[in-house]
């Protein structure tokens, strides 16, 4: 937490005619919302201390659209992506790292179709990426022999077929990863994806995220790992709901690599 | 020829007539359904098909349900080849015509006797875990009345079909060694023998026998034939769906979205106004209703997504394993389907009747409610455990689209977001001037 932290935009970079490795697109969580800027800054700290060369939007930034389209609203989406698209190919953007998985999903598999193509990669697959090229190095530190049980998002997992990188990641605290009965493809969804962030949920027995947090307390776990804003909110809230605040921690897998170097 | 091959020969062309003209009925419906080409990446079109269709790769997801599942199956698949022998008997009044294979055609009789019994067991055992054990699944709100029957009668179809393809070489084995007119000694009856044993077979006399024998020959082949031309009623048709639904599977990512073209054109002129409108779409021939934006009915889904529909088997995987369903919501994978599909049957039903479609005032909208879509979470856990690769999310995206863009109705709350997105580019009331803000802090 001592230096303060480097983010310079597109605009700055393009201003000086160099050209980064990798735009960081924040999202709009990752940008407002309390805790998930939390993790922002984590991812951050992680990109200065491995000397990555990137580069935000920052107020030329813009909803992916991914809420709009899934709750119905197409016209809204494609009026978000192609403006986003415009900005994004006004700069030369080639690769893009997102901390959202569906920010990622959006802009790797939907923006194609609209003229959008980069290479996209989410942020555990781009913090796996920088540990296997040796560019930071990862020790268990205060992580080790932790249980940790790691939440599967949808949108990474299930929609994108990765559910390694994070794992491979984890693998690096030295802790002892438990996986809840309902992992990788069988993974529970945290209940916010779908639009469903936005609305009150249907009328039913019970809520998608206390059922999913009971899963992951039941495992003994003292941190859940997630790697969506989504559902660390979820699952935040629901570890708040089943009355395990205070015994166990939601940690975004970027806080968690943060913290265990010390960033 | 003799009378019973003059019979044979017209219950078997009355089944194929029956059942192609039923099979035809199918895809014209399906064929209802908006255009959408599919034959991109047809290498690994077939590695999937064969892996997950003919592999049973989903199945087995639940091992005991699949074991069984694999044992009818190889059953049905491997007893079709002795249903060969069968046709060719009943056409030419011949009794065993590969038993000139001899030692093979023993091996042959006795797989498929194994097979029977296997297949006998493993229907047994599903019957009870529907009935008697009564598996959450197979009783859920969407199982109404006619899903459950459509189960129940299909199990004990297979039952009836396997005691009498048994029943049958018993008969035929006791002969054999009786030495009976033209019942040679062929074959090998491992499971049969026994039967025939349990059943006191060898006290019965020769004319007996053959009674019981050409019965259970009758009933075998007249069943077999009624079950062809039960598959189109019945959710049994997955059998042959099951294949092409696979192999036009969705090879994209599970979280991809349909792209909307004619929505894409629109935007582009909205955002430079250099560019034209686009042409509104032409008006649909023979009184089909017109192109929506997202789906109304039957028509505004691609012919996938009703390939679907009548590929469902109603297992119910989907279901169980929905974040919505699982935590007491209205919304289930499995009734979207069969939903789409009864709607699809009640459409197909109007233009037999009729020559043509007519408007009959109702839509997917009359089966399916809008507490039901608004419930998914796109969490895609119904398409990862569907065993035939059926997309309810599809459906699901399709419909919420129709009712934000053509009625304006979306669930109350998503309102407020659509707004801040339009004002701010943002899903949260903020401004871009405050996107930075984190990095002061």
């Amino acid at each position: 937490m001592s230096e303060a932290l480097k983010v310079p935009t597109m605009a700055e970079f393009a201003a000086t005619g160099e050209v980064p490795e990798v735009l960081f697109w924040v999202g709009c969580m990752g940008s407002f919302d309390d805790r998930a800027r939390k993790i922002t800054k984590a991812f951050v700290r992680i990109l200065n201390k491995a000397n990555v060369k990137f580069a935000v939007l920052g107020q030329e930034e813009s909803c992916t659209g991914d809420p709009a389209r899934r709750a119905g609203n197409e016209f809204l989406f494609q009026m978000q992506a192609l403006q986003n698209i415009t900005v994004l190919n006004g700069y030369g953007v080639q690769r893009i790292v997102s901390a959202c998985p569906h920010c990622f999903n959006t802009l790797k598999n939907e923006y194609p179709a609209l003229g959008g193509q980069y290479e996209v990669m989410h942020h555990t697959q781009f913090i796996n990426a920088l540990i296997k090229e040796g560019r930071i190095k990862v020790e268990g530190g205060s992580f080790q022999g932790k249980r940790i049980t790691f939440h599967d998002p949808c949108y990474l997992g299930r929609g994108n077929g990765d559910y390694e990188a994070p794992r491979e990641v984890l693998l690096k605290l030295d802790a002892a990863l438990v996986e809840m009965k309902r992992s990788k493809e069988k993974g529970l969804c945290c209940g916010a994806g779908g639009a469903q962030m936005w609305k009150e949920a249907e009328k039913g027995d019970k809520e998608v995220n206390v059922e999913r947090t009971e899963e992951a307390v039941g495992t003994g776990a003292k941190i859940i790992a997630a790697g969506c804003p989504f559902c660390n909110t979820m699952l935040t809230d629901g570890v708040k709901a089943v009355g395990s605040e205070g015994q166990v921690v939601v940690k975004d897998i970027a806080e968690l690599i943060a913290e265990a170097g010390e960033l | 020829m003799s009378i019973s091959s003059v019979i044979f020969l017209l219950a078997f062309a009355i089944a194929v007539w029956w059942f192609t003209r039923n099979v035809g009925r199918i895809r014209r419906n399906i064929l209802l359904g908006r255009d959408e080409q599919i034959n991109d990446r047809k290498g690994e079109r077939w590695a999937l098909m064969t892996k997950v269709a003919l592999g049973q790769s989903k199945m087995v997801v639940k091992p005991i349900a699949g074991l069984l599942h694999i044992m009818v199956y190889a059953g049905f698949v491997i007893i079709n080849i002795e249903v060969l022998e069968i046709i060719i008997d009943g056409l030419f009044g011949t009794h065993r015509v590969f038993s000139f294979l001899g030692g093979f055609y023993g091996f042959l009789i006795g797989s498929f006797e194994v097979l029977a019994l296997l297949t006998w067991l493993a229907c047994a055992i599903f019957l009870i875990r529907r009935f008697v054990l009564r598996i959450k699944r197979f009783w859920m709100r969407e199982m109404t009345l006619w899903p459950r029957t459509d189960a129940g009668l299909i199990l004990t179809f297979e039952i009836l079909l396997m005691t009498a393809f048994l029943l049958m070489n018993a008969a035929d084995h006791t002969l054999q060694r009786m030495g009976v007119g033209h019942y040679l000694e062929a074959g090998s009856f491992p499971v049969s023998s026994v039967l025939a044993g349990w059943l006191g077979f060898g006290d019965f006399d020769a004319s007996t026998l053959i009674g019981i024998e050409r019965t259970s020959w009758w009933f075998h082949i007249i069943g077999i034939l009624a079950f062809l031309n039960y598959l189109p009623y019945s959710k049994h048709f997955h059998i042959l769906l099951a294949f092409p639904n696979v192999w036009y599977s969705k090879l994209k990512p599970k979280t991809e979205m349909s792209a909307m073209p004619r929505i894409t054109a629109e935007v582009r002129s909205m955002l430079d106004p250099s560019l034209p409108p686009p042409a509104p779409p032409a008006e649909p021939a023979n009184g089909m209703p017109p192109e929506h934006f997202g789906a109304k009915d039957v028509f505004d889904l691609t012919w996938k997504s009703l390939m679907d529909a009548y590929t469902c088997t109603e297992c119910g995987r989907c279901t169980s394993v929905c974040p919505a369903n699982l935590t007491g919501k209205l919304l289930s994978p499995r009734k979207i389907i069969m939903d789409t599909r009864d709607r699809l049957e009640e459409v197909g039903k109007v233009i037999d009747v009729k020559g043509k479609w007519e408007d009959d005032g109702k839509d997917l909208f009359s089966r399916i409610s809008e507490e039901e879509l608004w419930a998914c979470t796109t969490c895609n856990a119904c398409t990862q455990a569907c065993p035939v690769n059926i997309d309810p999310v599809e459906i699901i995206t399709g419909m919420r689209r129709f009712l934000v863009m053509e009625q304006s109705k979306p669930s109350p709350s998503l309102n407020a977001m659509f707004t801040t997105i339009e004002n701010n580019g943002a899903a949260w009331a903020f401004g871009p001037d405050k996107r930075m803000d984190w990095v002061k802090e």
